[in-house]
């Protein structure tokens, strides 16, 4: 049970790094919105499942359950909302073909 | 154990640290509320640690009402922003 926390743990850093990587390196809104919201998703949702393991069957785990259930729902729609305001405000999608200015 | 919840909690607060670099230096809007998020997630994620390492639920509670209101706090900023927008 401690080792599979672990693995979670490391899945989690990983992909934190990768996540935050995105966040400062990449072009545009819409890259950036999709590195964050994948990546970041990804990786507190395994720290999540790795506190339901270490906690074992007790009532903690089962708060950490509902967290996890009301983040599953409200992080995708928050980035929904993100995209929707952008793309809204008319901002154009980054090519690749584009010269720069 | 070889990573502890000490280790994790410190990694988080230097992600958070990291991506708040986007918050100042964002070209527009947009990347200043993505990087919000992010931030809002991550600090989440150290409340769920805290909870985790001192055996107290009383921290999940806090985690939750912290979800919620960063939920309904992005939801209003970009509402107001877009009737800011529209209004012109």
């Amino acid at each position: 049970m401690i080792w599979l926390a672990q693995i979670f743990l490391l899945l989690g850093i990983v992909f934190s790094i990768m996540g935050n990587l995105g966040v400062l390196i990449f072009p545009d809104v819409y890259t950036r919105l999709q590195a964050s919201s994948t990546c970041s998703t990804t990786s507190v949702f395994s720290v999540f499942i790795a506190a339901i393991l270490s906690a074992g069957f007790s009532p903690l785990s089962g708060k950490i359950l509902v967290i996890t259930a009301f983040f599953l729902v409200s992080s995708p729609v928050s980035s929904y909302i993100i995209a929707r305001y952008a793309w809204h405000n008319e901002i154009v999608p980054w090519q690749k073909t584009r010269k720069k200015k | 154990m070889l990573l502890s919840w000490d280790i994790m909690i410190y990694f988080f607060l230097g992600t958070t640290v990291l991506s708040m670099v986007r918050i100042v230096i964002g070209p527009s809007s947009a990347d200043r509320l993505i990087a919000l998020n992010l931030v809002s997630a991550q600090v989440l994620a150290i409340l769920v640690i805290i909870a985790a390492k001192e055996n107290l639920s009383i921290y999940l509670d806090v985690a939750l009402v912290y979800d919620i209101f960063g939920f309904v706090g992005l939801l209003a900023i970009t509402r107001y922003l877009l009737k800011k927008e529209t209004s012109k």
